[in-house]
């Protein structure tokens, strides 16, 4: 089987969720990556390297600046043609895009894999996580998203593939790009971190949620989340939310300070290697998935332990 | 200008969902049932922007069973103007929900159709992007903001690390996520006032879609359970495990 993964990139590197999707297209066969960018050199040259991939698609063009789907799903529905499955890591660029080319395949997509089970076998989740469908699909053709952390990381380097041009439609003219808000941030990125340290709504407020989790996360060098509870009260935005609606993460070590524990949250991280719980509730649904439970004030027991540590 | 509001009954966000010991599905009978939270949203957008002047008519629409028309009498008493019931008792697959809803886009002709990015059953999160493939207009995804001025919609999105904006030619399609707004409780008087609001019915036959799904569930199970682990008793004892973790 012939795949092309789509490659998430910022026109100079490559995003380590490409690295799962890579993975898992090298589960059903030969792997191309495609890079469709703006002056995105760097970025083919650096998806040559990364190990599994055999060969590369360069589509360099203005229209493909940023990802807009209107301008790139035609593009990767015509060099479909040519592969069996399209894969994309579940970001929100993937998101975006993929059920768009699946629609201009005629493809019914199979959204956020677990894993792959056969050749068009997968598992994935729904109803917020609680329960695994195993899917197949009778489609020609595949479309596909991926749970990044659900599956190992692709080496970033050892590869050597070759890379070559292509091209599509350009620009549709249905859409235009006006600008981003990315957080800035000295911290390490949720979805890529080993450690992280989110707060819940015990936190109080905005202030308190600064002066309580940001002192322990230094400390550890950790990202800093939040449940849903949290951004909805405003504590942190939107992006720091970790949950089945917000960020999917599973670092090494979850520390999770005042968050009860929905189901909803749950969903977000609970493949994380060792969970840390800090809750006064003895009770509380997150004392059920943690590693390690510290049934204690969170006002006095994190910053005495961000002293201790 | 006229906007369309595709909505699904779903079970409750707040009911706990069960698979079934046979490995089918997840078990629905007797469960309480409500309308996906993403589309309430997207609903709620639909009546603001009806109230700012700028839509006419707003038209809730639902791919489901019977039953489903309760779902949409909900949307009809937020402030919807009449609804279409697109009647199967069969799983559609998002595809062809998509299919169907581009026939409807076809009669209707709306300026924007806005939906939720994803139903809470089998979180999909495809079904807007489909429609706006099929019918060859832009998208803006995972909503927080729009804004309507004249041909156009700017809508300002909720991406990874952050808010990307957009700008779409209309018609276009918007799906919505969660904090685009706050939705409204439908008032009594509201909702008596939508009983007798148009609820027409159709059949995919209708629009010519083949709904055979795409997609053989082969099965559903639970997810795998973690184990609790252990409780310590202060916070030294919290620093030595973490310790031992390797982290600090």
């Amino acid at each position: 089987m012939n795949t092309l993964v789509w490659v998430e990139h910022d026109n100079a590197s490559v995003k380590d969720a490409t690295l799962a999707a890579v993975t898992a297209a090298s589960q059903l066969g030969d792997v191309t990556a495609l890079v469709a960018g703006a002056g995105c050199d760097a970025a083919a040259q650096a998806a040559a390297q990364i190990a599994g991939v055999s060969k590369v698609l360069k589509a360099d063009d203005a229209a493909y600046a940023n990802a807009l789907a209107e301008n790139v799903a035609p593009l990767v529905a015509g060099l479909m043609a040519s592969y069996d499955a399209f894969v994309a890591p579940a970001t929100s660029n993937g998101k975006n895009i993929a059920p768009r080319v699946a629609a201009l395949l005629d493809v019914m997509q199979v959204s956020d894999i677990l894993s792959v089970e056969g050749p068009k076998t997968f598992t994935r989740p729904t109803y917020a996580g609680n329960a695994i469908a195993t899917v197949e699909s009778t489609d020609a053709k595949l479309v596909v998203t991926v749970r990044g952390t659900a599956f190992a990381k692709a080496a970033a380097t050892g590869g050597s593939a070759s890379v070559e041009a292509a091209s599509g439609a350009g620009d549709a003219g249905l859409s235009s790009y006006i600008g981003s808000e990315i957080a800035k941030s000295e911290r390490p990125e949720l979805t890529s971190a080993k450690v992280i340290v989110s707060g819940g709504r015990a936190l109080k407020d905005a202030d308190t949620f600064q002066q309580v989790i940001l002192p322990l996360a230094d400390k550890l060098g950790a990202a800093v989340g939040a449940s849903r509870a949290a951004v909805d009260a405003g504590y942190v935005p939107n992006d720091y939310q970790v949950g089945q609606t917000g960020k999917i993460v599973a670092p090494e070590v979850y520390i999770a300070v005042g968050i009860s524990g929905a189901i909803q949250h749950l969903a977000g991280m609970k493949d994380s290697k060792t969970i840390i719980a800090i809750n006064k509730d003895e009770d509380a649904p997150i004392f059920q998935v943690a590693d390690v439970g510290l049934v204690a004030d969170l006002f006095n027991a994190v910053p005495e332990l961000a002293s201790k540590l | 200008m006229k906007i369309i509001v595709p909505i699904k009954r779903v079970i409750d966000y707040n009911v706990k969902p069960r698979v079934k010991s046979d490995g089918t599905g997840v078990d629905l009978a007797n469960v309480k049932m409500s309308m996906n939270p993403f589309d309430e949203i997207a609903a709620e957008e639909a009546i603001r922007l009806k109230e700012k002047g700028v839509a006419t008519e707003i038209v809730a629409i639902s791919v489901g069973p019977a039953k489903a028309q309760e779902t949409l009498r909900t949307a009809l008493a937020m402030g919807a103007d009449r609804a279409i019931l697109v009647q199967t008792d069969d799983e559609v697959e998002p595809l062809a929900v998509a299919k169907i809803l581009k026939g409807i886009a076809d009669e209707e002709q709306p300026g924007l159709v806005i939906l939720g990015k994803q139903a809470i059953d089998d979180d999909s999160n495809q079904t807007g992007q489909m429609l706006a493939a099929l019918t060859g207009r832009p998208q803006g995804t995972f909503a927080s903001e729009v804004t309507v001025e004249g041909d156009s919609v700017t809508v300002k999105r909720e991406v990874d690390g952050g808010f990307e904006t957009v700008k779409l030619s209309l018609p276009a399609i918007v799906t919505t996520d969660l904090r685009l707004n706050e939705p409204r409780y439908a008032s009594l008087p509201n909702i008596m006032k939508a009983k007798s609001k148009p609820l027409a019915t159709k059949a995919p036959a209708d629009y010519g879609v083949d709904i055979t799904p795409r997609l053989k569930t082969l099965k559903v199970s639970e997810p795998p359970v973690r184990q609790a682990g252990i409780k310590v008793a202060d916070v030294d004892a919290l620093v030595a495990k973490i310790k031992e973790l390797g982290i600090a």
